[in-house]
């Protein structure tokens, strides 16, 4: 029960945290110190903040999970490419939405590209494509919370009540402390990652009585040894993988949060310290996965590796529910728990608890984007504000964050997990497609709306296409990610080149 | 926005070499099919090599901050 008691301390701490962010917010004006947290966030905040919201459960148990299965290509793919592309987006797009949002008073991207592009209707698709491409995080967090809890209590508590109980803990804070409060627990979260992972390594290390043992292993095993290269995986590929991370800039939580920074020099040390972070967090994940393949006294990690080889010696001819039953069972994603379980003190085990608890919380800045956007992009730009006045707006911002919540909560308790995960996937093709919009308007001055309409149209199709067609757009070995994002660029420049550029006056506001 | 950068054409170039030179090296096909040898005892080469090319992207991005940093935007909102 440790590691029970150290989560609902952990819960308790990051709803405090949430709600005293809250009480001391203080600044400009209602609706930018509620969404924006007044454009004020310091350069440590803003920093580990930053970092924080871009790590999911994923980040600590599937990149092991992945490495577990597929060996030491995981960091490459996921790690070292999010480390070079995800600082370069911030310092060449990120600064200059910065800008120009404290320049015009922008608060979402879309009322950037309505501006940009002089149009009303198609910012609105723009809101609706990339609302749809981000509820299925939304749906996916509370489900994390709800499985995380039940397994961390041993059983104590159900699903259906880890659920709620994640998702009321996130709602309030995002409720109450707005920006600065999901801000604040985000920053928080960060630092429980960076020490989890270092003390993890250690811990485990100096249990199984050092690493070089471990790893000789692995390579003295003809079964193992491919683990330590790449030989499984074609480099195409791998190239693949270096376009995910232009999802990054353009996921609407991220570009907001850009917005939030007090000056712009705080982007210094963001994108300095960003790959060092992910360098920090994902290499003991990645190596801790890759070594479980040597821990066979674990009793739960043989068993792996058993149903691993009987999936790779099993006939055509087998059942595919007993294929599924073996892949489940040969999956990685709780190799982490079960090396603290076996290797590690119980306390240990609590932080991971919290560990996990912070990643699978990470859907409270996509909750508060969302909230964002519908009252900026549709509330504040149909008239409601103007009628109601700014109070209104916020509080309305704060009621589409209590109905988005129980929308998300009921479909997590009635939906199974594996639609929404495969959704996740898409969408991060789905935005890396996207990522063409924010170039082309801060630094084209011919890219023009109907550009901006193909893409988004092209962009929907594409990921309908490729979530219904196995295979689709998987060209020359590449991920769907590649075509989907090259032809969005040509899009926006075959159809803005054929079509009336915005007024000169407008190309001038933004100095282009 | 665009032709205010402080960074003039022969540095501009230099980065531009220096950032796509960083990109290709992420695809370090000389090593794929190496396991040996492991690097300080336990690390094999191919995840020692992406965790030096971490800390090469943090330093390429301290160069850029230091030497091409748009600080006309931050100017320009002090105005």
């Amino acid at each position: 029960m440790i590691p029970a008691f150290i989560v609902f301390a952990y819960l308790a701490v990051i709803l405090y945290i949430g709600i005293f962010a809250w009480r001391s917010g203080r600044s400009t004006t209602a609706a930018e110190e509620y969404f924006l947290a007044g454009r004020s966030l310091g350069p440590a905040v803003f920093l580990l903040s930053l970092f924080g919201t871009n790590m999911t459960a994923f980040t600590i148990l599937g990149s092991a999970g992945h490495a577990f299965a597929n060996g030491v290509v995981t960091f490459g793919l996921m790690a070292s490419s999010s480390a070079f592309v995800i600082p370069l987006t911030l310092f060449f797009i990120g600064t200059r939405l910065w800008a120009l949002g404290k320049r015009h008073g922008f608060i979402t991207p879309v009322q950037m590209f309505r501006d940009r592009w002089e149009c009303g209707h198609i910012g609105t698709v723009i809101f609706v494509l990339q609302a749809a491409l981000l509820v299925p995080y939304i749906i996916i967090g509370v489900m994390g919370g709800g499985t995380a809890l039940h397994a961390i209590t041993g059983g104590l508590i159900p699903y259906a009540a880890g659920g709620a109980l994640v998702a009321i803990v996130v709602m309030s804070y995002v409720f109450f402390g707005g920006m600065r409060g999901t801000a604040w627990v985000n920053a928080f979260q960060t630092v429980l990652f960076l020490s989890f992972g270092a003390i993890a390594l250690i811990v485990i290390g100096r249990s199984i009585g050092g690493f070089p043992e471990t790893m000789s292993t692995l390579l003295g095993d003809p079964a193992t040894v491919p683990l330590l290269s790449r030989e499984r995986v074609s480099p195409w590929f791998f190239f693949s993988y270096t376009f995910i991370p232009l999802s990054t800039i353009a996921f609407p939580h991220i570009a907001i949060f850009c917005l939030t920074a007090k000056r712009l020099a705080q982007f210094k040390r963001t994108v300095v310290f960003y790959p060092l972070c992910i360098l920090a967090i994902w290499l003991p994940c990645v190596f801790l996965g890759v070594a479980a393949n040597a821990m066979v006294t674990a009793p739960r990690i043989e068993a792996k590796l058993e149903a691993r080889q009987a999936l790779a010696a099993a006939p055509a001819s087998l059942p595919a529910a007993d294929r599924a039953a073996l892949r489940r069972q040969a999956a990685g994603d709780d190799v982490i728990p079960i090396m603290l379980e076996s290797f590690a003190p119980l306390w240990l085990a609590g932080l991971l608890g919290a560990g996990i608890m912070a990643a699978v919380m990470a859907s409270d800045s996509q909750i508060l984007a969302l909230s964002t956007m519908f009252t900026e992009d549709v509330f504040t730009y149909y008239g409601g504000t103007s009628r109601f006045g700014e109070a209104v707006q916020v509080q309305t911002g704060r009621a589409f964050v209590v109905v988005l919540t129980i929308v998300a909560y009921v479909i997590a308790l009635r939906a199974p997990q594996s639609i929404f995960d495969l959704a996740v996937q898409f969408a991060f093709s789905g935005y890396a497609a996207l990522s063409p919009l924010l170039v082309a308007a801060l630094f084209w001055n011919r890219s023009t709306k109907w550009g901006a309409l193909a893409v988004a149209v092209w962009v929907a199709v594409s990921v309908i296409y490729t979530a219904r067609v196995p295979g689709a757009l998987a060209w020359f070995g590449l991920l769907p990610v590649v075509p989907m994002t090259i032809i969005s660029c040509l899009l926006m420049v075959v159809v803005s080149l054929m079509t009336r550029a915005p007024s000169a006056a407008t190309l001038r506001r933004y100095g282009l | 926005m665009r032709g205010e950068t402080l960074v003039g054409p022969t540095a501009r170039f230099g980065w531009f070499i220096a950032i796509t030179a960083l990109y290709l090296l992420h695809q370090d096909i000389w090593l794929w099919r190496q396991p040996r040898p492991l690097v300080f005892g336990f690390l094999p080469p191919a995840l020692a090599y992406h965790g030096a090319y971490c800390i090469a992207v943090a330093l390429l991005m301290w160069g850029l901050t230091r030497s091409a940093w748009p600080s006309h935007l931050d100017e320009r909102e002090d105005r």
